[in-house]
């Protein structure tokens, strides 16, 4: 299996203070990793080292096979990021958000035109290319923001807490949205609060206070800590914490 | 280069899609255009000219046919006469007259001409000096020209004494001004950022739905900073008297008095912004554009209100810093009691009024 | 049994979108009541205006008997409300907001104390931490206090646990029913399906409608389907095939399983089928109900 993230011994700190420490896990092509901890674990701080953003103090991270301080520019010409707090322009309407993204992703510019009108067909918004994207209910917003991440297949996409406050309908639909791009190879990276998701994963890790407590796929973590559901997975876990931001 | 046009033709679309940009972008530099063409004008329009003539005097004549000279000229006007010089104090301190000619003949047919102008206004002052020094010399070499009676009157040269402002200081001018830029600078836009922050971060939710009148809550924002902009006013009276050396020849009573209103003014304003704007960024943009272009331009802080065409003027009358910095002018140059500043006092008080007024018709008493 | 908030036919439009419409019920006095459903559903405006912070455009609402309309003052002096975002100064501590908001309805931290007591002994470590600092469950804690703070006997809360850890939620709603015990009358709104079964009664709502209300039960008992769960080695395939399959109504995601329902029974045609596609570890069993797939089953999906 070809192994898309690697990261070894990852750290990140501020002073004497830890937000990562020693981070160790593999992600192979294809798969969904869920990233779970609590707030003020170290999640974002970690996803940001992976997505070129910001520097490690120490340890090395590989993503899409380029290492994310050598090279950050490579990196990020090769994943895909969507977050909750922002993903699309709200003063542009839905087919110029797709065509800038386009464009700022570098698919080649005779391309943009067709990719467009597919990616539109494909989410029944042929008739909303139009609207302007603060006019969108949120779940459709969401599913258009993550439809333009990964507008130019990249190997990795990040998601940072993409689901929030969305309706159960709206929810799976991302989902399956996720499901889909995995099945053609995209990796995804995804983190969430909502432990029903943590079910759709292949595997996930949970970070408390900066470091991995645990790292497998959902039954599995379920079946070693002898509870039902990843509920108690996480709160098992998360009582351990000694960190409240 | 696909990026980089995707990017440009994205800030565009930014630029367009929201109006008030294109007001800051587009229409701001037209209006200020217009408004500087027509307020600026270090030409003099008008000088009301005085003749402080003893009855008795035996060159008369000629007196008069040197007020006919001045008269003759478009510009200025002989708008009264005189028998002493005591009423041209006053009447400078009025406003009615800006220039007087004071003759005194020590013998008979010789006069000597004194030019008293009123040099509150530097910059005019000497535009008016040398433009009726120059009328005055002219004459004179006309009337040394013209006649060899023993009539003839030889006028010395005038001698001209600025009134008020000495050494010409354009501090003593600037100083009222920039106190009126200052205080509705300051605290217009503190004002109005602070109502309309609780809106943005919501906890104006929180305050509505309880037992606080609205009445509370807009004083109580009013009165940290006025407390701050009395700090300020101090600051200000104490540089200005000692760095400056400007003389405050007026009541400090009355100049702190008066400054107490066009604060509280200012205030209120800042009030009737927050009350129409949504966003604490519109609030500033208001604010400073809506007040620092006007009052820069139009409170006769830099150009003077009487150079502007008349229409203009008529417009500068809404402008509250115009009738402060007129009034601090007075009391603080001049050294006129509050009396004569009464016309202002009362404009400025009228516009407190109804802008609170206004402020607290507005205040939205729901989301 | 007395009526605390009775509701009537309230409709609400912000330009062409119709928040809400002919939204008609009431809430009991001591109950703890739950407003469910996704972002634009029409939650918070319900909230604001039942707060009196907006007008409807029809209908009418009376708190405790007062019209939220024609005496708003009288609701708005004895009503608890924490808004849907955190609503405090940021840089002012936990006790100088708290000191505030007690002082604006004229009491003080100490009248009240036993009502806060359970809930502010978290925030006693951090009394004087500056607000914007603290955590998301820290921030929500504090935001109830100060709703309480003058001891009101009814409480709207707008979605106080979005956003905030599933730990912290779990303790949040615990203070609830506490709360609740002590009589007070609760109104509060989620997102989260999960936090519903914890109401006495929910309302179901979408789009600006309601859907359904009754007590979360009653609901669950109202699902008219069998409802089954199957789960895969490949869930992704499994869900395509599932939906392909005509002896499958509704089939959804369900965290480790697909919660499905069948046109007709016919437990072994489907297995057989699923094989066939090449399916492993083909997991198959019925399931509870819960509320979040009558959601589900309301909306159709």
């Amino acid at each position: 299996m070809e192994t898309v993230i690697e990261v070894q011994g990852l750290t990140k700190s501020f002073g004497s203070f830890k937000a990562v420490d020693h981070l160790n896990f593999k992600v192979a092509k294809g798969e969904i990793f869920g990233f779970l901890g609590a707030n003020g674990a170290g999640k974002t701080t970690a996803m940001r080292m992976l997505c070129g953003l910001s520097k490690p103090t120490s340890g090395s991270a590989r993503v899409a096979g380029y290492d994310v301080q050598l090279n950050p520019e490579k990196v990020k010409q090769n994943i895909g990021y969507m977050s909750q707090r922002f993903s699309l322009y709200d003063d542009l309407k839905v087919e110029e958000n797709i065509r800038l993204f386009a464009g700022i992703y570098g698919i080649p510019r005779p391309l943009i035109k067709t990719q467009t009108e597919a990616l539109l067909e494909k989410l029944h918004f042929t008739e909303e290319r139009n609207t302007m994207v603060r006019a969108l209910p949120l779940g459709w917003k969401q599913k258009l923001a993550f439809s333009v991440a990964v507008f130019h297949q990249p190997k990795v996409v990040f998601l940072d807490e993409p689901t929030g406050g969305v309706d159960p309908v709206t929810r799976r639909q991302f989902w399956e949205l996720i499901y889909e791009a995995a099945a053609q190879g995209i990796t995804v990276f995804v983190t969430t609060h909502y432990m029903d998701e943590a079910e759709y994963c292949d595997r996930l890790s949970m970070m408390v206070d900066g470091r991995i407590e645990a790292l497998d796929s959902p039954q599995q973590l379920k079946e070693k800590m002898g509870v039902a559901s990843m509920d108690e997975v996480f709160r098992l876990l998360a009582r351990k914490a000694k960190r409240t931001e | 280069m696909n990026i980089f046009s995707a990017f440009v033709k994205k800030e565009f679309f930014h630029i367009f899609r929201d109006r008030r940009t294109i007001l800051i972008l587009l229409v701001m530099p037209i209006v200020q255009i217009i408004l500087f063409g027509f307020a600026i004008s270090v030409e003099i329009q008008q000088i009301r000219v005085a003749f402080v003539v003893s009855a008795s005097s035996p060159s008369k004549t000629s007196i008069q046919q040197l007020a006919r000279k001045v008269d003759a000229n478009e510009i200025c006007s002989v708008t009264h006469w005189y028998s002493s010089v005591d009423a041209v104090d006053a009447a400078m301190k009025k406003g009615e007259i800006d220039v007087a000619f004071c003759f005194q003949e020590k013998e008979p047919h010789h006069l000597q001409v004194q030019m008293l102008i009123d040099a509150v206004n530097p910059t005019i002052a000497t535009s008016e000096s040398y433009y009726l020094e120059a009328i005055v010399t002219d004459f004179l070499r006309k009337q040394q020209l013209n006649t060899q009676k023993s009539s003839a009157v030889s006028l010395i040269q005038p001698s001209v004494q600025m009134l008020y402002n000495p050494q010409m200081l354009s501090a003593y001018n600037f100083v009222p001004g920039v106190m009126g830029l200052i205080f509705i600078l300051i605290c217009t836009l503190m004002t109005s950022i602070s109502i309309v922050r609780e809106t943005e971060t919501g906890t104006m939710e929180i305050l509505l739905v309880s037992p606080v009148r609205p009445i509370y809550m807009i004083f109580a924002k009013m009165v940290p900073y006025f407390v701050i902009s009395c700090i300020n006013l101090a600051t200000i009276l104490l540089l200005a008297y000692f760095l400056l050396h400007i003389p405050m020849t007026g009541s400090i009573i009355s100049i702190c008095l008066l400054s107490f209103l066009y604060i509280f003014l200012s205030l209120s304003l800042g009030l009737l912004i927050s009350t129409v704007v949504k966003s604490q960024v519109a609030a500033m943009i208001g604010s400073i554009m809506g007040l620092m272009i006007p009052v820069t331009l139009l409170s006769g802080m830099i150009f003077p209100v009487e150079n502007m065409p008349w229409a203009l003027q008529r417009v500068t009358a809404i402008v509250p810093a115009r009738w402060y910095i007129s009034a601090m002018r007075k009391l603080m140059i001049e050294g006129v009691s509050i009396t004569h500043v009464s016309t202002e006092i009362m404009v400025l008080v009228g516009m407190s009024v109804f802008v609170l007024l206004l402020a607290f018709k507005n205040f939205k008493n729901r989301l | 049994m007395d009526k605390m908030i009775v509701v009537e036919k309230i409709t609400k439009h912000y330009e062409q979108v119709k928040a809400l419409s002919n939204i008609s019920f009431t809430i009991n006095k001591g109950e703890l009541f739950g407003l469910v459903g996704p972002d634009g559903a029409g939650k918070s405006t319900l909230f604001r205006i039942l707060a009196t912070l907006l007008l409807p455009d029809k209908g009418k609402a009376w708190i405790n008997g007062v019209d939220v309309v024609k005496h708003y003052k009288k609701i708005r002096s004895s009503i608890g409300y924490m808004p849907g975002r955190f609503s405090l100064y940021q840089d002012l501590s936990v006790e100088e907001n708290l000191n505030f908001y007690a002082s604006v309805f004229g009491t003080t931290l100490e009248e009240n104390y036993a009502l806060i007591e359970d809930i502010y002994r978290y925030l006693l470590p951090f009394k004087e931490r500056k607000a914007g600092k603290l955590s998301g469950g820290m921030k929500q804690k504090l935001a109830l206090c100060c709703a309480l703070i003058h001891a009101p006997s009814i409480l709207f809360l707008d979605e106080p646990t979005t956003g905030v850890d599933p730990t912290s939620r779990q303790e949040f709603w615990e203070t609830l029913s506490k709360l609740k015990e002590k009589g007070m009358t609760i109104l509060v709104s989620t997102p989260y399906m999960d936090e519903a079964v914890l109401c006495d009664r929910i309302a179901l709502m979408q789009e600006g409608q309601l859907m359904k209300v009754d007590t979360p039960q009653q609901i669950i008992d109202q699902f008219d389907k069998a409802l089954w769960k199957v789960s895969a080695k490949n869930m992704y395939g499994l869900l395509k095939d599932m939906r392909l399959s005509p002896l499958v109504e509704q089939c959804y995601t369900f965290g480790q399983y697909l919660h499905f329902t069948f046109v007709q029974e016919e437990l072994d045609a489907l297995v057989a089928y699923l094989k066939q596609k090449g399916h492993q570890e083909i997991e198959i069993a019925p399931t509870a109900v819960t509320i979040e797939d009558c959601y589900l089953q309301l909306t159709d999906v």
